[in-house]
């Protein structure tokens, strides 16, 4: 098995479904020529010419637009938004036409295109470049959503989201790109739906997506190490839909719950798992599930600032003694 | 355009006012709901462009105003009444409603109810075309005020950008709901409106079938030869509300009445009848026969038809059974 970084295991999963499928394309800003900002279809213009990689202008709603229309008619656009910010101003594409369109035409048509985009705070980037946004696109019926926390899962997730005949947002990070993990060396495809056990454990579940995996992971070594607890990680790399079932059964295990997230609290993951949690197994719990969620500001620009509004694996930690009272 | 064309075109265009006017009546009998919005007024416009086109081989999209279009593509009028009644029968199983008839197979591709929203849609399965290398064209119909949406700029610069086998029609019916579009948008003639764009365009009598007919002959062939998008505006009028919540009240009865002196199928009714070719018997003949045909086939089938299930609330939503869901190893 080959270490490949988040980058390198998106550029894979592109050059593979091009060469599977010739109408497989991608499309976005800066993608071609350029290579991509985070150099995810880097070579695939000269391989594949720019009839297949196209520089698109800089019109979000109209080439997501044109992207669905060209999936109505049976290509697979792989369409890049440069960043999830600007991801605003292609939703009225992505949710009315994309989403929707399987439903009301009651089955006639259907817009299996996948958006790809980059979210997330990185460093110092700002209030408009340090959107979190997952938690939009999961509430959309009509749209699935995943989330790709390591290498491995980047490349499959891309892969069998192309091949997938709905519409699938893919929530990736702007601080991930450069990890590294193993990634299989045979094709691999990555279901859209369900969670992963990152690490088993038995007196609390962290759930956690994308980089809060990481926190939780981090959390629990910790824990692990400084207080003997031992903590369940719970990958949940797909959105939409959550995997309710995988969630109530680990928290049938723990009685515990804490859920990391990147995002502002409201309206967001967290808030679903707990939702998802009093419905299916209230009376098992030994303690009030907890969320650990960004402060609901603008991200600032200054550094201390910007530390203090996104929470760490510090932040978990504090989270789960506390639950714990350890 | 030869006789026989023009007869069944008067029948096709009467069959579509009369068609529309049935539904009016439906909607006051609360037989279908939510928003409608009729075409009167309009015929010659969807008639005589797609009479222009090659039937179930170019691909066709358009708004909420889709009732005419989806039926001049063949689809069946009984089973777009039966989507307006929200029957399981209908051309969405009851799914849409009026503002979302589609008819996959006869490659009309829909109608969308975000002002604006088949621009890049239609440049997109454009695109699918020519990466295919067929000869089909997309046509794009939306309304004047629709001009006004940043996808008509975005998807109009693309499709010039990438030579893409596009022909837009702009109905220029000259109101967006009910705000003239002199107090709307600051370039009157939309046809002048994608000369920034570098395309080729027209405007045209919409009114005229034969003039209508022509001109897309026009436009249709130069989308055909590879030379990329062309726009075609064509002015006419709706005789109803915007919608059936409108009134009118922002429109001079000396300004409907004028357009209804031009109206498109009482122009090529008389057309024909001063060519000796139709008598004023012939045509009462013919509208008997439509209303007919409406009343004892179309409007019966809706009324017929079941409802949907509430069982299968949730299907359609996503992909049945798609394996690459679990990937690809169910
Ligand atoms: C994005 C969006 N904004 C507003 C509306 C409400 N709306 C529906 S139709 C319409 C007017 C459109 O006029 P035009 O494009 O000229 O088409 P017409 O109805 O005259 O055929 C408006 C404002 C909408 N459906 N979508
Ligand atoms: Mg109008």
């Amino acid at each position: 098995m080959a270490e490949l970084m988040y980058w390198e295991a998106i550029r894979r999963a592109h050059d593979e479904e091009m060469t599977n499928d010739p109408l497989v394309i991608c499309m976005g800003e800066d993608i071609g020529v350029a290579g991509g900002t985070y150099k995810a279809t880097n070579g695939l213009y000269d391989k594949y010419g720019p009839e297949r990689v196209i520089d698109t202008p800089i019109s979000e709603n109209g080439y997501t637009g044109l992207g669905i229309g060209a999936s109505f008619l049976g290509v697979r656009p792989i369409i890049e938004i440069m960043s999830v910010n600007f991801a605003w101003l292609a939703m009225d594409q992505l949710f009315n036409s994309a989403a929707k369109v399987r439903y009301m035409s009651g089955g006639q048509l259907t817009a299996p295109v996948v958006v790809r985009s980059a979210g997330g705070t990185a460093h110092q980037l700002g209030a408009q470049h340090s959107a979190r946004m997952e938690k939009v696109f999961m509430s959309i019926a009509g749209l699935r959503v995943v989330t790709p926390s390591n290498p491995r899962q980047a490349y499959g997730l891309l892969k069998s989201a192309v091949r997938c005949n709905d519409p699938v947002y893919i929530n990736e990070h702007e601080l991930m790109y450069n990890m590294k993990g193993e990634v299989p060396d045979e094709e691999y495809f990555h279901p859209l739906v369900g969670s992963e056990v990152a690490r088993e454990g038995r007196d609390v579940t962290l759930f956690g997506y994308n980089i809060s995996v990481h926190w939780c992971l981090q959390a629990a070594e910790t824990l692990s190490k400084q207080y003997g607890i031992e903590a369940e990680v719970i990958d949940l790399f797909a959105l939409a839909p959550l995997d309710r079932a995988g969630i109530v059964a680990s928290v049938r295990k723990t009685h515990r719950a804490v859920i990391a997230e990147e995002a502002e609290p409201a309206v967001g993951v967290g808030a679903e798992v707990m939702a998802i949690i009093n419905e299916e197994c209230f009376f098992e719990l030994d303690a009030a599930p907890v969320r650990v969620s960004a402060v609901n500001v603008p991200i600032p620009y200054n550094h201390t600032l910007e530390k203090a509004a996104i929470p760490n694996a510090g932040d978990v930690v504090a989270a789960v003694r506390k639950m714990l009272g350890k | 355009m030869n006789l026989a064309d023009k007869k069944r075109l008067l029948r096709e265009m009467l069959f579509a006012r009369r068609f529309e006017e049935r539904c009016y009546e439906a909607y006051v009998e609360r037989k279908i709901g939510g928003f409608l919005h009729l075409y009167s007024g309009e015929e010659a416009c969807a008639h005589g462009v797609l009479e222009a086109s090659k039937k179930g081989h170019d691909y066709v999209i358009t708004s909420y105003r889709d009732h005419v279009h989806a039926i001049k593509c063949g689809a069946d009028p009984k089973k777009v009444m039966a989507e307006l009644y929200a029957k399981e029968t209908g051309s969405s199983k009851g799914r849409g409603g009026s503002m979302h008839i589609f008819d996959v197979e006869h490659r009309f591709m829909g109608g969308y109810a975000l002002v604006g929203g088949p621009f890049p849609l239609a440049a997109g399965m454009a695109k699918a075309i020519k990466m295919k290398g067929g000869d089909e064209i997309v046509i794009c119909f939306l309304g004047d005020a629709a001009n006004n949406q940043g996808t008509f700029h975005e998807s109009l610069n693309m499709a010039k950008l990438w030579d893409l086998p596009v022909l837009y029609v702009c109905e220029n019916n000259l109101y967006g709901i009910g705000t003239r579009i002199d107090r709307s948008t600051a370039v009157i003639d939309q046809y002048k409106r994608v000369s920034g764009y570098n395309i080729p365009s027209a405007q045209e009598d919409g009114q005229d079938i034969e003039k209508v007919f022509k001109a897309a002959k026009k436009a249709i062939n130069h989308v055909r030869s590879g030379k990329g998008p062309y726009f075609l505006e064509l002015m006419t009028y709706r005789y109803r509300g915007h919608s059936m919540s409108d009134s009118n009240a922002y429109r001079s009865k000396s300004e409907e009445r004028m357009w209804s002196n031009r109206d498109p199928i009482i122009m090529l009714r008389d057309r024909l009848i001063e060519a000796g070719e139709l008598t004023g018997e012939d045509y009462k003949a013919m509208d008997t026969e439509v209303l007919d045909e409406i009343e004892d086939e179309v409007i019966a089938f809706a009324e017929s038809s079941p409802e949907p299930r509430v069982d299968e609330l949730e299907k359609y939503t996503l992909a049945e059974n798609d394996p690459w869901v679990y990937g690809g190893g169910r």
